[in-house]
């Protein structure tokens, strides 16, 4: 820990520093902590709201944790009552809230309930405490399709990256490892189609789905997905650099193209094929505009879908869309936390981002 | 089993000829060396013969069969890479039995290959391994038992002691030599380093060019170099080569003094003289200048130059008192000389 705070804090200091702080510290300091602020901010933000009460949310000025007003059970009274610090003539004391009445609150003190007491509202502050609202979470989990939609995302995830890592790996290895006319064409093309967006060929493809029946199906949107130009350019550039010895050396070994694909070229590429791994399960679990487009019964909804009902035409439950907010970026957030290694390595390698 | 003919093979990489013609026939049991100078040949007349490339004319065949359009897996011949190409992300057990599982092979003959090829390479306690944490040596032995596991018609071995450090190419010589031996197996052997080919090799095949320039038994290559190319390549350091013109009986060098040549032709020619074949001697018809000499302990590189400029190369026996500057004389007998007519052939006394 100490080692840990000492790597944190350390400086260039040395001569022209001014009490220990050379200017590239300064700068440094304040380059890496708005960075982390820029970075983080909003995904603390993020998980701190997604605790707030809906009223919480609705708050001017916002406080950063969330809170809940704390309530007493009164004797005389069937619901708890919320609790608040007054200040006035009479001191300082709390009191619970009966009801309001326009600007004057009609109040008991818990431990004497017997005498009502009215208070002005400008002279109170609801007594609250750090409170988590962690019904957020559970109301979802129990009354919202919350697992379906899970389930639904984890198969359109996991299919579509299979089919993207089997693929790409196939046309790579074709476009890194083959000589045959038109190579070149074919790899250009393929990297031509980086430069069209998805709102481009939305309707064409929307046609083409629904022509093959693939409307409100998974598989129509795990199948326009999974060619890839990024996969397919990341693997074979990786390829080019697996020495074609190797594969001579299984062709003497009575290896077929299939096995000289499967067993040797696919097993050395492995470094590249995590990295696609881990872009295409970021990819297609954020996916929204499509299966937004494709899926329009709630039993095939994705979460990213399933979480636009929370957002209707005059009601957005924000408290509920910043929760299942927060929970679905968890698979994504383990996947960088762990693999990470493997995605610098294959930006590093790729020239991608 | 095993005998190779090569039939006027050619090879083209779009207008560049890199193959003119190569006609050769490998005896069964025999261990050829091609050696050559880089961007001869050789590697691409193998790298055809292995079947990896084809051959643009010409025919390929093994035991009389011919396999010119045949794979390379189903020639029945195993190659050692110079990189060894073995497959890093396989054991070394895995990596020779890749080869044998292709082949349908049960299990139980697959493993007895293995043992066997592993005791005779001494590798056995390395079979759990894999390639990247063995080292340069042991990893040609596995290259070399990925071959012999797969009991080949013939084994074709492209530069495979290239990678390795001096000493260890010497061990790894011996082995192989002593391999070749035990297997009774052909074997062609792709190298530029002619002391490797001489060593080895029970015929050398000498290519420059795309084109054969001799071949024969490595003793009659150094006795007999067909022409002036073979002479300068075989042998270490090389022959010396000096242009001259003979004019009755007498050659004049360029740079250097008349030597009398008894029935030589009239005409330009070239005097090749083994640097081994100089001696020193008092009054000896080569005067020159010693430039530079390197003690090797046994004997000395003596490197001079005649008093007409022209370089000579001596090898002397012992460690004779010779510095820079020293003006020195040397014989030879008249048997000792290769005598090349002007286009570079050896004219036969």
């Amino acid at each position: 820990m100490t080692r840990a705070l000492a790597f944190l804090t350390r400086r260039r200091g040395g001569p022209g520093s001014i009490g220990g702080w050379h200017w590239t510290d300064v700068v440094t300091f304040f380059w890496l902590g708005g960075g982390l602020i820029l970075m983080f901010g909003p995904a603390l933000w993020l998980i701190l709201s997604s605790f707030k009460s809906p009223a919480q949310l609705a708050e001017f000025p916002p406080s950063a944790l969330p809170y809940e007003a704390r309530t007493a059970v009164v004797e005389g009274y069937d619901r708890p009552l919320p609790l608040y610090v007054v200040q006035d003539e009479a001191g300082t004391r709390t009191l619970a809230e009966v009801r309001r009445v326009g600007t004057v609150a009609q109040m008991v003190d818990p431990a004497n309930p017997g005498e009502i007491q009215k208070v002005n509202i400008a002279n109170r502050t609801p007594d609250r405490e750090v409170g988590f609202a962690v019904e957020n979470y559970t109301e979802p989990f129990l009354h919202f399709d919350f697992l379906l939609y899970l389930q639904n995302s984890v198969f359109v995830t996991t299919v579509a990256t299979l089919i993207t890592l089997l693929t790409n790996s196939m046309a790579a290895f074709a476009l890194s490892k083959y000589q045959f006319p038109g190579r070149a064409v074919v790899m250009l093309v393929v990297l031509a189609t980086l430069m069209i967006p998805l709102s481009v060929i939305l309707v064409p493809l929307y046609s083409i789905i629904s022509g093959l029946g693939l409307f409100n199906s998974l598989w129509g949107v795990i199948l326009p997905t999974v060619a890839t130009p990024t996969g397919i350019f990341l693997l074979r550039q990786y390829m080019l650099t697996i020495p074609d010895e190797l594969l001579e050396a299984a062709r003497m070994d009575h290896a077929s193209e299939w096995q000289i694909y499967w067993r040797i070229v696919l097993p050395l590429t492995a470094p590249a094929l995590a990295v696609l791994a881990i872009f295409s399960v970021v990819w297609r679990w954020n996916d929204f505009l499509w299966p937004l487009v494709v899926l329009s019964r709630k039993e095939v909804y994705t979460l990213q879908v399933g979480l636009n009902t929370y957002a209707g035409e005059l009601n957005v439950q924000w408290h509920f869309i910043l929760a299942m907010t927060v929970v679905t970026m968890i698979p994504v957030v383990l996947v960088f936390i762990f693999l990470q290694r493997f995605i610098t390595a294959g930006i590093a390698g790729s020239g991608l981002k | 089993m095993g005998q190779l003919d090569l039939h006027g093979i050619t090879k083209s990489f779009g207008t560049v000829d890199v193959l003119k013609g190569i006609d050769l026939t490998v005896q069964k049991g025999e261990l050829v060396v091609f050696v050559g100078p880089s961007g001869c040949g050789k590697s691409t007349l193998l790298r055809m013969i292995a079947g990896l490339d084809q051959p643009t004319g010409g025919r390929i065949e093994i035991d009389g069969r011919d396999v010119t359009a045949v794979s390379a897996a189903d020639r029945g011949l195993a190659m050692v890479f110079q990189s060894y190409a073995l497959y890093p992300h396989m054991t070394v057990r895995a990596n020779m039995a890749f080869g044998l599982q292709n082949t349908r092979m049960p299990k139980a003959e697959v493993e007895a290959r293995i043992a066997d090829a592993a005791r005779m390479l001494e590798i056995e306690p390395l079979l759990e391994r894999r390639p990247g944490q063995l080292s340069g040596g042991q990893r040609q032995r596995v290259a070399i038992g990925r071959a012999i596991v797969r009991r080949p018609t013939a084994f074709l071995l492209d530069e495979p002691l290239s990678n390795l450090d001096a000493e260890l190419r010497v061990t790894m010589r011996a082995e192989l030599s002593a391999l070749h031996a035990r297997l009774g197996a052909t074997m062609i052997h792709v190298t530029h380093d002619q002391v490797e080919a001489m060593t080895m090799a029970d015929r050398i095949v000498v290519l420059r060019a795309g084109r054969i320039e001799q071949v024969d038994t490595p003793l009659n290559l150094y006795n007999a170099p067909a022409n002036l190319f073979v002479a300068g390549f075989i042998g270490a350091p090389g022959m010396n080569l000096w242009a001259g013109k003979a004019v009755g009986g007498r050659v004049q060098l360029d740079g250097g003094p008349e030597i009398s040549l008894p029935g030589a032709a009239d005409g330009p020619m070239t005097i090749g003289l083994r640097p081994q074949h100089l001696r020193l001697a008092q009054n000896g018809p080569l005067r020159a200048t010693v430039a530079l000499t390197e003690a090797l302990g046994s004997e000395t590189v003596v490197h001079c130059a005649f008093d007409g400029g022209a370089p000579v190369l001596a090898v002397i026996p012992g460690q004779p008192p010779l510095k820079r500057g020293d003006a020195i004389a040397m014989d030879f007998d008249a048997a000792s000389l290769h005598v090349f007519d002007g286009t570079g052939q050896r004219v036969t006394a």
